[in-house]
């Protein structure tokens, strides 16, 4: 029972609170270029036991895992979308913080522009309706105002 | 007997939100004076329950009566005082009773200030307000008691979330709700204005205060989130995009636009039926964003209830008071006769481009939160939705917002001319790409992200000033300054909250742009260098904290080899509720900060240890201070006080008539 309860507490901890400890020195690759490539994909990638975390920030053993991984196909000579598309064959589509842009997920990413159209055409109809053009005098009220100025 | 008396107040209180929420109406639609101005003590009597409810809550935990269940999961003995105080509200039903109390709050002041408001309009006001005091009452009363009696009452409770224990996270919730709540009053004041049918500058009077106070307390609520994120996470960040974050972002950006639009409704006495739906869609986020918090549906750090049947709850408040609210502007919005006519160019057109920026930008949060939900339930694909998505889709409109704010705040009201106003502004346009130019040659290479916030930052800051001095109008410089000094304090306010955003704007940016980064393995007595800072990591020790226990590293931090500070990044246990936290160790500086975050032993020795270099971080709570403030600057303007004073002027005077 101490045990099972001690698993728990371990299991919780990296998704209630996210204490620092992300990318760990000896993760850290020797290259430079490799290195900044590893950190600039991870904080793409989701840890996939955490809320809301990216492998970057997490500290869980699993972002650990993730973060290694990624590491060694970049080491291996992968390229940026081989090593990603990697981790999703793995972990699938959940693991990509940026979302993809097909199928059905075009409608997330073309909402903004589509809700800001829609929203200026509704700012625009509103609008009409304030704005009222200047209606030019008609022919009688034209001859009133000359009248008007004559006297 | 203590925790007895809150509950049965409680209760009292809710049966007679219950009468409240009926009488006032019937009366307003009848006539009837008297059944209206039963409102008045129904609301004072509401707010003297609840407050007692929750002072009998409070009373529980700071004697720690461990026979109440909430004290138990929530409190220790040996946990400090505030944390006590604070642990009331730290959890899911004590929270839903300060929500309740200030809700509650709310409602008497509109009873015991709104005397210079039309009678049925203020007893329509009052229904309302109660009626949702109402439904969160039954909420917690029937879903999440706070006052449930452990049967076997432990030695000793199970203490607070030990992330929980801190002064920034302490104070976030009740500014939160706070600002949620107070949007709830615009929302009462919207829907008794459908009833009413009839929407005024009155009401546009008495609706922006409310709704610029909860604006304030939103911004200092989520200012102080994102604030305790940095120095508390152990890496600095301040903004995740988290569910629960954009659940308190939402509401801000639909109070922000309905603020603008309320200026509208007052000084013109046009766009009132927009008026009213921003209020009602506001508050309707607050609500959403309180499900979204409470149901757990979109589990993130922050989700301390996971109980479908109180998210149904929710959803079902929601359901009922935006189906009546909507429903009513359906049928009645149409009817909100416009007086002030302008033209396309006009302040009041700057003003609806601002309202549609912030309210599209709320709704591409609002799809980006849900998409996850939305995309597993009906299409299958178990995906994530995370800041890169956000970043690219919400910062668009910030910069479109930034770029349009300091022409649209000098355009005249009803006919401007955009030539002439951009004429004003020429100077500080230039001005503006100069000095973003300047520091993109300055930094050689690296980000445009940060000239570019420069840019935006010195635009939007400049031209909040300028305004201010052109209002002067033409002058010497001393009598310039001198009628700068005696513009109106919503001029001010106005100038503060925008220099405040164009702040916020350049330190997200420059935080972003420039933020630089070590990781390594230190080694006690060792020193490293890192951007001009000689660190040493002078001692690791273990230090006993009155409930907790801290692994606390020592580092010199030294530049030019004089001493700048000596920092103490530490790592905590909460032996009582058995989690780790960090403690990062920061030097504030006006330019940068210093941060520290220490980590594990090392197997060959040493302690891993981080350290960052945040330029103008904290620029970043400074310009939120500056927004807050500007809104304080705002609501004390003579035109509010004016209007307070004026509820006193009828007693005295006879009517003319």
């Amino acid at each position: 029972m101490r045990i099972l309860l001690i698993v728990l507490i371990l299991l919780a901890a990296p998704m209630v609170s996210a204490p620092a400890w992300a990318v760990q020195p000896d993760e850290v690759l020797e290259d430079p270029a490799l290195e900044a490539r590893a950190r600039a994909l991870s904080t793409g990638l989701r840890c996939v036991v955490c809320r809301n975390e990216s492998i970057d920030e997490s500290n869980a053993e699993l972002a650990r895992d993730m973060r290694i991984i990624l590491r060694e196909r970049l080491v291996a000579g992968d390229t940026d979308a081989q090593a990603v598309q990697y981790l999703v064959d793995r972990y699938g589509e959940y693991v990509l913080l940026n979302p993809q842009r097909d199928g059905v997920n075009l409608i997330l990413w073309v909402s903004a522009p589509v809700l800001l159209l829609l929203g200026l055409g509704v700012a625009a109809m509103a609008l009409r309706r304030r704005t009222r053009p200047e209606v030019p005098l008609t022919e009688a009220e034209k001859a009133r105002l000359e009248e008007i100025l004559k006297e | 007997m203590i925790v007895e008396l809150g509950h049965y107040a409680l209760i009292l209180a809710f049966a007679i939100s219950l009468i409240q929420s009926v009488v006032p109406l019937v009366g307003a639609h009848k006539g009837w004076g008297d059944w209206m101005a039963a409102a008045h003590p129904m609301a004072s009597a509401q707010f003297a329950l609840v407050a007692i409810s929750f002072g009998a809550l409070t009373w529980a935990f700071v004697t720690s009566d461990f026979s109440v269940a909430l004290v138990v999961d929530n409190s220790h003995t040996a946990k400090p005082m505030i944390y006590k105080i604070s642990g009331v509200w730290g959890n899911h039903e004590g929270s839903l009773l300060l929500w309740v109390l200030i809700l509650v709050l709310f409602g008497a002041c509109a009873a015991w200030f709104g005397g210079n408001l039309p009678a049925t309009l203020q007893a329509r006001v009052l229904a309302v307000q109660s009626s949702i005091g109402a439904a969160f009452m039954a909420f917690t009363i029937f879903t999440s008691n706070p006052f449930t009696r452990m049967s076997f009452p432990p030695f000793d409770g199970r203490d607070l979330n030990p992330l929980l224990q801190d002064p920034g996270l302490a104070f976030h919730p009740p500014f939160l709700y706070l600002g949620y709540v107070g949007l709830s009053m615009a929302f009462s004041f919207a829907v008794a204005a459908l009833i009413e049918g009839r929407v005024d500058a009155a009401w546009g009077r008495w609706v922006r205060p409310w709704t610029l106070a909860a604006w304030v307390f939103l911004t200092i609520g989520i200012a102080l989130g994102s604030w305790w994120a940095y120095y508390e996470l152990g890496w600095g960040g301040f903004w995740f995009w988290d569910p629960v974050e954009n659940a308190s972002f939402m509401p801000w950006l639909f109070a922000t636009a309905l603020l603008h639009s309320a200026i509208v409704v007052e000084k013109r006495e046009t766009l009132k039926a927009w008026t009213i739906l921003l209020a009602i869609l506001g508050f309707g986020f607050s609500l959403l964003g309180t499900f979204i918090v409470r149901s757990g549906l979109l589990t993130s750090v922050h989700a301390f209830a996971s109980d479908p049947e109180r998210g149904v709850f929710i959803l079902m408040i929601f359901a009922f008071f935006m189906g009546v609210a909507l429903t009513l502007f359906a049928w009645r919005g149409a009817a909100m006769e416009a007086k002030g006519v302008f033209s396309t160019v006009s302040r009041e057109s700057a003003l609806v481009l601002n309202n549609v920026l912030l309210a599209v930008s709320s709704f591409v949060v609002f799809v980006g939160t849900m998409w996850p939900l939305v995309a597993e339930m009906f299409f299958d694909r178990v995906l994530s939705v995370g800041p890169p998505f956000f970043n690219a889709a919400f910062t668009p409109f910030m910069v479109a917002l930034a770029v349009v704010l300091p022409v649209g705040a000098v355009l005249p009201w009803k006919r401007g001319d955009v030539v002439k106003a951009a004429r004003s502004m020429w100077g500080v346009a230039v001005l503006a790409v100069a000095t973003g130019a300047l520091v993109w040659v300055m930094q050689t290479g690296g980000s445009i992200m940060a000239p570019i916030g420069v840019v935006l930052g010195v635009w939007v800051v400049v031209g909040a000033l300028a305004d201010l001095w052109h209002r002067a109008g033409r002058a010497g410089i001393a009598d310039r300054l001198r009628r700068m000094s005696q513009l109106p304090r919503a001029d001010w306010g106005k100038a503060t909250a925008h220099a405040g955003l164009g702040v916020t704007i350049f330190a997200i940016a420059a935080l972003m742009g420039w933020e630089t980064e070590d990781i390594r393995v230190a080694h006690i007595g060792q020193s490293f260098e890192h951007e001009g800072y000689t660190l040493t990591l002078t001692d690791v020790r273990r230090v006993e904290g009155p409930n907790y226990v801290s692994t606390m590293g020592f580092v010199d931090v030294a530049r030019d080899g004089r001493l700048v500070a000596q920092l103490t990044p530490e790592k905590r246990i909460y032996p009582a509720a058995g989690m780790p936290t960090t403690e990062a160790g920061i030097d504030y500086g006006l330019f940068r900060d210093v941060y520290l975050a220490l980590g594990d032993p090392q197997e060959g020795g040493g302690w891993a240890l981080r350290t960052y270099i945040k330029p103008f971080a904290n620029w970043l709570w400074g310009g939120c201070i500056l927004m807050a403030l500007g809104g304080l600057i705002s609501l004390s303007d003579r035109r509010f006080r004016v209007a307070a004073g004026a509820r006193r002027a009828p007693s005295g005077a006879t009517p003319a008539e």
